[in-house]
């Protein structure tokens, strides 16, 4: 068959928390990025309004940036963390 | 025309070359093993790992196609950047791990973990086949384009060159040196990006570019003219003169006027005002009879041809400036905001037996290039135009976790862990990487340094204005960009045959070695395949091509990976058939779609189906084949997938 990891690895009983949290924070990031599209399909004109000097759209585009990488932080830690605690 | 070969970004560009050869000769010595060539041995670190996966990722389409995009049609062109990087949250969050647990080289592995199916063996093999061979066209045409400027030879010698230097990084040592490749491109390309990012903020914006002093900036002349009584056309520089009939020819029902000044022909755009036609200057390319082409009228070599992109209006707090001199980053987009921005139009004109291809001004408020809408159809969209835009933003969005070429890299590491924390280095730094494609995009939009027959130069080109050695820097590293992209997507489809195909499908058991030799064996004919479609695909759009890339992997690959995670009916024959409807449905569409009846000489209203973008119906057809066939397939008690933990 073939099939299996290329490396051995360990028994992991956070498995099942990292994937409801995986599950969780997808949904959240997942509306995040639905209402980038939704408001581009349906009032676009919102996306040219400035707020702090900036458009609405550039502040949207680098906030689903920013907050990719901050969700992607707090997964980890909150995995790592998962860990650390259940396979002791 | 606009570049001329330097000697020192050639020896930069071999330099290259031979070094990546050298470490791919030295890692070929330490590769012995299956679990070496197809997955470095899942030795590699997670940091190492995480710019890797940049260094995939930033491919050919993200690195010139995006910054090119953004050159000429602003906000927009960064719209595939935020999709991009979004798809990498599903890859995070859903993808990474169970990936890392279920498979061993491939991801048909993965799919397969539980079932040992031969219908998810051949399906899974021939979608990884089919993705890669669609992505690798675009990465080989776009080593062509890079090469004509860098080394001053014709497109088939740069698709060969990359081809062949790809084929022996494959075939010598795998996915280990493909993964220090990637890692050390991957790298250069972050730092090198945010140095010329630096010089176009400590440069700033200014309504006549001179490239830091170093070049003038063609200043694009407006004339005006009057209709006399006879219907002529009087200009107001007497060396102009406009033909008798300059309404009624092919120039002026498209809104042109040709002028003759000193036998030379000029093409002008005509915008009628209360004070009578203003005429501004356009840019021309014309292909004789013969096919003889003619830049502004004159032979390319001549140099009559200019670079564009300026600002016609430049504000700063609501005053005009001439420039701003260095300004921070948000400052910088501020300012464009406030300022008008001279875009271009394209216009195709057939004249007698010349066709001829117009580029014409069209100043746009900073305000509407800093939102989507110039490229994509949002304002008043009709519904098939937002079904359009909704499709390509999904296929976006669901593509990255399902690309063979970036979920094979989840092998090469350790642990689960190393897998989650590669991702979030890859994010970081993709996510870095694509705030500075914002920056390059608007760097070349406003320095006058774009070609505007292929964009896809933008950002070299505007390092050039920088100076000769970031010029050639930039260039080896986007070079090195396509070969490191083009060697990822080499190992993922040399898997699927000798792995997928060959071991498991055909049940060949071949030995390790004989494992390695068939997978080095099968990376040389997909290599040759590669260089056959590169040649012949010579001028198709690379963002075109990556789009179906994308759509064909988010249909094909993602319903299955995600319903045998998390939806405990999951059968051998839902994964299977999920991929084939996936994989049918996304091809069967572009096919017919309007973009390809172009392809096809023939008119885009007549294709069968009114849009391009195919997921937003393939992916949910997949999904919707996986769910019936899973629950017309359901063997009590005896299939249970992994996705019962979930």
């Amino acid at each position: 068959m073939g099939h299996g990891p290329a490396v051995k690895l360990g028994k992991d009983n956070a498995q099942a928390y990292k994937s409801r949290l995986g599950v969780y924070l997808f949904i959240v990031y997942t509306l995040f990025y639905a209402g980038f599209i939704a408001i581009n399909s349906i009032k676009p004109a919102l996306m040219e309004v400035v707020i702090g000097g900036q458009t609405f759209a550039v502040i949207y585009g680098f906030a689903l940036i920013v907050v990719a990488f901050l969700m992607a932080i707090v997964y980890n830690s909150m995995c790592n963390a998962a860990e650390a605690r259940l396979n002791k | 025309m606009i570049y001329t070969q330097s000697p020192l970004a050639i020896g930069l560009f071999f330099a290259f070359v031979i070094f990546v050869l050298g470490l791919s000769f030295y890692m070929a010595r330490r590769t012995t093993s299956s679990a070496g060539y197809y997955a470095a041995g899942g030795n590699i670190h997670w940091f190492v790992n995480g710019i890797a996966f940049a260094g995939d990722y930033l491919s050919a389409a993200s690195f010139l196609g995006i910054c090119g995009m953004i050159a000429t049609s602003g906000y927009d062109g960064w719209m595939y950047a935020i999709g991009y990087l979004a798809g990498w949250m599903v890859a995070l969050f859903l993808v990474a791990e169970p990936m890392k647990r279920l498979g061993k080289y491939t991801f048909t592995d993965a799919l397969d973990s539980k079932f040992n199916s031969k219908g998810i063996q051949l399906m899974a093999a021939i979608s990884t086949l089919v993705i890669s061979v669609f992505y690798l066209i675009p990465q080989m045409v776009g080593a062509g384009v890079l090469v004509q400027p860098l080394l001053g030879l014709p497109h088939w010698v740069g698709v060969c060159i990359v081809g062949v230097v790809v084929t022996i990084i494959v075939a010598t040592a795998g996915m280990a040196s493909t993964t220090y490749v990637q890692f050390f491109k991957g790298g250069l390309l972050l730092v090198f990006t945010t140095i010329v990012v630096g010089g176009v903020l400590f440069r700033g914006l200014s309504t006549s570019p001179d490239q830091g002093g170093t070049k003038d900036y063609h200043a694009f002349q407006t004339l005006t003219a009057q209709v006399a009584a006879d219907g002529s056309l009087q200009v107001s520089d007497p060396a102009f003169a406009a033909a008798a009939d300059w309404k009624t020819d092919v120039y002026g029902t498209a809104g042109f006027v040709k002028l003759v000044s000193n036998g030379v022909e000029s093409v002008w755009k005509m915008n009628e005002g209360t004070a009578g036609i203003q005429l501004d200057e356009t840019l021309t390319v014309n292909t004789l009879a013969d096919g003889t082409k003619l830049y502004n009228g004159a032979a390319k070599e001549d140099g009559k041809f200019f670079a564009v992109g300026h600002i016609k209006e430049l504000k700063v707090n609501g005053q005009n400036v001439a420039q701003t001199g260095a300004v921070g980053p948000l400052a910088y987009l501020s300012a464009i905001k406030d300022s008008t921005v001279v875009l271009w139009g394209k216009k195709y004109l057939i004249d007698g037996g010349n066709h001829i291809e117009v580029y014409y001004q069209k100043p746009t408020a900073g305000s509407r290039l800093l939102r989507p809408g110039l490229k994509f159809k949002v304002d008043n969209a009709a519904p098939i135009d937002k079904f359009n835009f909704i499709s390509l933003m999904l296929a976006l969005f669901c593509g990255t976790a399902a690309l063979p070429h970036i979920l094979i890299r989840y092998y090469t590491v350790p642990s689960q862990a190393a897998a989650r924390k590669s991702t979030i280095v890859a994010i970081a730094g993709i996510g870095f990487f694509y705030i500075m494609t914002l920056f390059l995009g608007l760097g070349a939009m406003t320095n006058g340094v774009i070609n505007i027959t292929d964009n896809n130069m933008s950002a070299p080109l505007l390092a050039l204005s920088f100076g000769v050695v970031l010029f050639a820097v930039i260039s080896s590293i986007a070079f090195a960009t396509v070969l490191g992209t083009v060697s990822g997507l080499i190992v993922a489809a040399s898997g699927a045959v000798a792995h997928d195909l060959m071991d498991n499908f055909l049940g060949l058991h071949m030995t390790d070695h004989g494992k390695v030799r068939a997978g080095k064996l099968a990376a040389v004919v997909v290599g040759g395949i590669a260089i056959y479609l590169g040649i012949i695909f010579e001028g198709m759009n690379v963002s075109f091509l990556v789009g179906w890339a994308f759509a064909v992997a988010a249909s094909a690959n993602l319903p299955a990976i995600l319903m045998l995670l998390f939806w405990d009916k999951t059968t051998s024959k839902g994964i299977a058939a999920s991929i084939t409807v996936g994989l049918v449905t996304a091809l069967g569409l572009i096919l017919i779609s309007p973009d390809m009846w172009v392809r096809y000489g023939l008119l885009p209203n007549d294709a069968p189906i009114a849009f391009n973008s195919p997921a937003l119906i393939s992916i949910p057809a997949s999904f919707l084949a996986l769910v019936i066939v899973s629950l017309l397939t359901q063997k009590r008690g005896a299939e249970v997938t992994e996705g019962a933990e979930a």
